[in-house]
Order: C-alpha cells, then structure tokens, then sequence
C-alpha cells in the first residue's frame, strides 16, 4: 500500500461530495424520503442523455441541466402518480425511476454508444481518476497549492447546499416535522418540499460525473441516519452527519486501498469503498449507540423519552 | 416487413427467439404475482434494496469459486451468491426498522447503497484473481436478455410454478398479513416468519431475473405490474390474477420488440411496456383510475347540486308561505341566490342543469318554478334531508343548530332502503315533515 497526494486529493473530493450530500440527506430523513436519492440518480441518466443529443458535445453546463431538470420530474411524476393515482409513495417512485432509467438506457443505446457517456461511468463514477484533472488555487515561488477540478465543482454544490438550508433552515424544520402546521403559519411545505428535491437533484448531478451515483445514495442516506441513531436535536443531527460523512470518505479511501493489500489483491474502487464505510459507522451506531442494541441487551429498560425544551 | 416479422416473433414462430419471449414473459407472470404481496404491504421498494443486495454476493461467490479452484462463472453459484446477500440485506432491512427508530425507506436506503457500494468493490477486487475472467460479472447490473438459454429457461418456469403454488398454499396467511399484519399476530399467526418467507419468494424472483432483465429492471417487474392491476379492481384474487397477467404480457411484448432491433436493450424495452400498461391503468382503471373516478366525482357532484337546488326552492317556498298546503309558486332568482350563498356562476350552471333534467322552468318574469315532477322531487329530498338530521339529533346527540351541515355530508348517498329504515327508527310515515331548526331557515 503507497500512499500519495493522489489519495489526499481523493479525500478532499470524496469528503466534499459526501458533506455536500449529507446536508440535504438530513430533511429527506426527516421526512421519510430517503429513497428519493436513489430514485433521482437512477433517473437521471435520460437528462444525460438528452442534453448529449440536443447539445451534441458533453459540456458539463448541458449535462447539468438536463440531469438536474430530469430529476426534478422524478420528484414531480412521483407526486402526481401518488396524488391523482392515490398509489403508494414508494411504488410510485419505483415506477418512475425504472422507467426512466429505462429510457435513458435506450436513448444512450441509441445516440452515445461511441461517446464516452455510459451507464457504468453513472454508477461507479471516476473518482480514481479525479487527481489528473488539477486546478491549481494560488503559486508561490515555494509552494503551489492545486486541488483537483472536481473539488471545486463539488465544493460549490456543498457551498449552495449551505447557504439554501441555512438561508431557509426555519422553513425546512417546520415543513420536515409539521408540513401542517407549516402551511398555516405561511411556510409554503410545497415549495420547500420542491426546493429540496431540487437540491437533491443537483447535488446528484454535480457528484455523478466525479464520484458516480452510488456514493451520492449512500451519503444521502447513511450519515444522517447514523446521526439519527445517536442524538434527537436536529442541529446535533446535522453537526453529526457531517462528521459521519466525511469519516466515512477517509475511511473508504484507506480501506479501498489496505483492504485489497490483505487479500493479496491490487486497490479497489474509492467510491464502492466510501460506500461501504459508511455501512461500517452506522453499523457501529446501531451497536453501541445511545439505545444501540448492545446497550439494550445488557442494561436495564430505557426510560421513557422526555421532551426537551 | 417489420410487422410480420413482429407477428412472427410475438406468436412464437420464430425459433430463435421463442426461449427468450416465453421466458420473459413467465418471469414478467411470477414477479408480477409476488409483487402484488409486496405493494399491499406497502414495501414495493424492498425489491429495490434487494436486487441491489445481490451483488455483493456475486462478486463473492465468484471469489469463493476461484479459490476452490472451481470455474468462476458457473451460474448456479453466483445466484446462490446472489440469493444468500439478498436475503441478508432483506433479513438487515427488517431488523433496523424493528430495532431502531428508523423508519423503512431509511433501512431500505442503507442496505441498498452500502451493500451496493460493497458489491461494486468486490467486483473491481474479484477482476484482478489471477487465472480468472470476471468479465461480464457486470451484466447482472443491466441484464442479458438474449442470452437466455434453455436452463435459464426451466429455472424460470420452476420457479413460477414454486411461488404460484406456496402462493395458493398459505393466500389466507399473505392476505392477512398484507391487510392487518397487526390483527394477524394478535390472532397468533407468526407474522415475522410469514414475512420471511414473503421475502424469500421475492429474493428468488429476483435472482432469477438479474440474468434475464438485470437488477436495476428486475424492480420494475416487481412494483408496475401490481401497481397497474391495483386500478383495475379491488379484490385480492382478481388483482392477482391481473397482475401476473400484466407482467406476462409486458414481458411478451417487451421481449418481442427488442428481439426485432439489436440495438434495443430489453429489459429497457420491458420496462417501458410495463410503464405503458401502468399509463393506461391509471387512466382507464374502472376500480381506481383517474378518468372513471373523475367521472364518478363529477355525477356525484352533478347529483349534489341539484339536490341542494331543489331543497333550496322547496325551503324557500315553506318560508313565503303561511298556510300548509304548499302551493308551487315562482321564486325570485336572487332569493335563491341568498339562500345558499351560491357563487354568481354556479347558479346559473345548476339552473341549466336542472331545466335540462325538467325539474325548474323559468317564467317570462326571470323568476323560476318548480315543474310538477321538480316539485315533487324536492319535496322528497327535503323529505330525506329532515329525516336524517332528525335521526342525527335523536342518535347521534348533534345539536339542532349544527345538524344541518352533518346531514348535507350524508344525505346524498342515502338510497331508497336506508330511507325506510330511517322511517322506521324515527317512526315517522307522514309524507312532509317539518324543519328541525326552524330559527335557522328564518334568519
């Protein structure tokens, strides 16, 4: 095992992309929405592929346009099948997506075969390969300071994610825990229900192309449900998922590459590992947490909840 | 040209695709049939974090294969594989949600990510066993449909013919525990084993179908069909039915089109058919679909407001007139109006309506009367209209002043047979009956 700036650059990148991702992941947790991740990166491979054959180049600014718009109608579909089929949230998001996924399929069958814009590179991503791509940030004559261009891409998205839920937080609190009560005071849950599937959508989009889907539904996912294991206070479980995320993309990048070393085979892929990882803290939450099983077994009955102020 | 070759391949005349569209469309039947269970039991996205599951397994059994020194691909091993670490993550997903305070789609999100994550690790790992070829490991991910042989084939049929008859076996067991899985432990059914086995069904139709449609389509086999069926009809067996026909023909359909053009994927093509038939259900369902429910609403609303015209007049001819025989006299347009604060467009609207239906006719003076059948019927409505709120008063403790409202929300269901065990109850048999809440049809 040979550790490089290469790993740390794979670090930063990774790390980044799972914070940026965690943030929203919070509020779908909340509002009992996770798999709504999962069904945006699936759906948003025709996006990809209709920004390729209206534009005919990959510029990343039309790829990013039509994946963001594509999985802002997944949002959308899923909500009227629910609405005016009055079918179950969760099939009507299975539909969509699989459908989706399945027109993208076929337009990139049809359109992209010889281009590099395959459903692979979607799933796994490249996140291997982000360190060949550099920008350097300043240059003295002793030291340069470059960070790779996915960093910077993924550093904005996590910089926008920020500023919306800081700027809206009080409106995302109150439509997560009582979209009733929320539309009463003039808080507009509809609105923000959209507004975070917008972030969804383009946090999805602007990790596809670095670190591949996989990790994007990972780290939107499991932080804040590790976090939500372990504390009840909502800017603990913030703080917390944060912390998950970027442990797990340190510990990802580590065990993709001693992990393999142990078995006597080459590295493995960073962002399968990320993944992973972040099974391994939540696993560990789930043990020793606060009413973690361990806990449960050995020590007395827990006290019923109190509220807090 | 491309039409007889379609007919042909959709007849099963061609040789070289028949396996393929047969075997399509019974895996298209099983899952369609197991998946009904899955939607009633509002967990149609476990097929998601289950097909998902598999891979780690793949990659596994190919790197335990390796090792024994066995051929790496040998199929039967890897959807063993596939079926112990779906199965494992379906057995994960229900142990966070009962032990933690997590809810499903939260314990689905996990186990599909990190065990797909996992698995894509595994896989890279697995590629590089030297002596091996692990490439097209990743075909399970989207599917070979046209490489379906002959075992693919019978193992498909087995397994339909597997859940089709432990389906049939234990269908008061699954019935239960998909509509009230809480009355069913309380009854003493062992609803979490019941549930395992529910899980097991779905883990081998999944497997089965990775090779075939691959993991990400398998999921639509499990959830459109059901869903699709869903709209058609609202008994258990029927849906059933329905469903596993829906996927059989989806199946059919799907394989047949991409066996036509190389360059379609067909579990892609599959899937699209499927969304086609979900489409159309949800429009033309005659149980649940949109347009025959609008219509129902729409008759229902039609009713409502004629009724409530009707009553209005009657109400206001009982108010001008002093002395009981009721006489049909003209009534003035804004009188009306007032008298249910109708919108200045809805009035009319009814009025049409009603003109249409005979039941009002306006004078040469703008003002309107009721027909002789009109009359009638709004004597009998208001006739209905007080025999409810007399009922709600005297059974249902609601004070005289409010009843009004309560009766408006059921008096326009009431059919002729509840109308005579209103009578009976109440012990009333005269044919007009005075308003319980005079003061408020003063005022």
């Amino acid at each position: 095992m040979n550790w490089t700036v290469n790993d740390l650059h794979i670090i930063l990148v990774g790390g980044l992309c799972a914070m940026a991702c965690a943030l929203p992941g919070t509020f779908l947790l909340l509002r009992r929405m996770s798999m709504m991740g999962d069904a945006i990166s699936h759906a948003v491979l025709p996006g990809l592929a209709i920004a390729f054959l209206i534009s005919g180049t990959r510029t990343s600014w039309w790829m990013f346009f039509g994946a963001a718009i594509a999985g802002i109608l997944t949002a959308l579909f899923s909500q009227w099948i629910t609405r005016f089929g009055k079918v179950e949230r969760g099939a009507a998001m299975g539909i969509v997506f699989t459908t989706l996924f399945a027109i993208g399929l076929i337009l990139i069958k049809q359109t992209a075969d010889d281009v590099d814009l395959d459903a692979a590179c979607v799933l796994y991503g490249a996140l291997e390969y982000t360190p060949l791509n550099l920008v350097t940030l300043f240059e003295t004559e002793t030291t340069i300071l470059q960070v790779p261009h996915a960093a910077i891409v993924i550093g904005a998205t996590l910089l926008f994610n920020i500023l919306v839920i800081g700027f809206f937080f009080k409106e995302f609190t109150m439509a997560s825990f009582d979209p009733a009560l929320a539309e009463t005071q003039g808080f507009r849950p509809r609105l923000m229900h959209y507004l975070l599937m917008t972030m969804v959508a383009v946090t999805t989009v602007a990790a596809f192309e670095a670190v591949g889907s996989i990790i994007v539904i990972a780290m939107l996912i499991v932080p804040p449900a590790t976090a939500f294991l372990i504390t009840r206070k909502l800017p603990v479980l913030i703080a917390l998922s944060l912390i998950v995320a970027v442990l797990s993309a340190i510990l990802g990048q580590v065990s993709s590459q001693a992990l393999p070393y142990l078995f006597g085979l080459p590295e493995t892929t960073s962002s399968g590992m990320m993944a992973t990882a972040s099974g391994f803290l939540f696993l560990l939450a789930w043990l020793f947490g606060p009413d973690g099983l361990i806990k449960k077994r050995t020590g007395e009955l827990e006290k019923p909840m109190e509220l807090e102020d | 040209m491309t039409l007889e070759l379609l007919r042909e391949t959709l007849f099963l005349e061609k040789h070289n695709t028949r396996l393929v569209v047969l075997g399509v469309a019974f895996l298209g039947a099983t899952a369609g049939l197991i998946g009904s269970f899955l939607l009633l039991r509002k967990q149609s996205l476990l097929g998601d974090a289950l097909s998902h599951a598999t891979l780690p397994g793949i990659g596994l059994a190919f790197a335990v294969m390796s090792w024994m020194g066995l051929s790496g691909r040998s199929l039967p091993g890897l959807l063993i594989g596939a079926a112990i670490t779906g199965l494992l993550g379906v057995i994960l997903v229900l142990a966070i949600r009962h032990t933690t305070r997590l809810k499903d789609d939260a314990a689905m999100g996990i186990v599909l990510s990190v065990f797909f994550g996992l698995g894509i690790a595994i896989l890279k790992m697995v590629e590089t066993i030297p002596g091996q070829s692990a490439a097209g490991l990743d075909g399970f991910i989207y599917g070979k449909t046209a490489s379906m042989v002959w075992s693919d084939f019978f193992l498909i049929i087995g397994t339909l013919a597997v859940t089709t008859f432990i389906t049939i076996l234990i269908l008061k067991e699954l019935t239960l525990l998909c509509f009230d899985s809480n009355f069913a432990s309380t009854e003493g059914w062992p609803t979490l084993r019941l549930d395992i086995l529910l899980m097991g069904l779905v883990t081998a139709v999944t497997v089965v179908g990775l090779q075939a449609v691959g993991l990400i389509l398998i999921i639509a086999f499990l959830i459109t069909p059901p869903t699709a069926a869903r709209f058609w009809t609202n008994r258990l067996s029927h849906m059933l039915i329905l469903s596993t026909l829906i996927g059989a023909i989806s199946g059919w359909i799907g394989a047949s089109i991409s066996a036509l053009y190389s360059n379609l994927p067909a579990g892609a093509i599959i899937v699209i058919t499927a969304a086609v038939i979900f489409l159309l259900s949800m429009t033309f369902g005659t149980a649940r679909g949109v347009l025959p429910r609008y219509l129902r609403h729409r008759k229902l609303q039609k009713k409502v407001g004629r009724q409530h015209l009707l009553r209005s007049t009657y109400e206001i001819l009982e108010n001008t007139q002093d002395s009981p025989p009721l006489k049909n006299l003209p009534i003035s347009m804004e009188l009306l109006r007032k008298h249910r604060y109708w919108s200045k467009g809805e009035l009319p609207k009814l009025i049409r309506q009603a003109r249409a239906e005979d039941h009002v006719e306006r004078q040469p003076t703008g003002e309107l009367r009721l027909s002789e059948s009109g009359f009638g019927e709004a004597s009998r409505i208001t006739r209905n209209h007080r025999l409810w709120e007399l009922y709600l008063i005297k059974h249902a403790d609601i004070a005289p002043s409010h009843v009004d409202r309560d009766a408006d929300m059921v008096e326009h269901l009431l059919g002729a047979e509840i109308v005579q065990q209103l009578e009976a109850e109440l012990e009333l048999a005269k044919s007009t009956i005075e308003s319980p809440h005079l003061i408020e049809a003063e005022s």
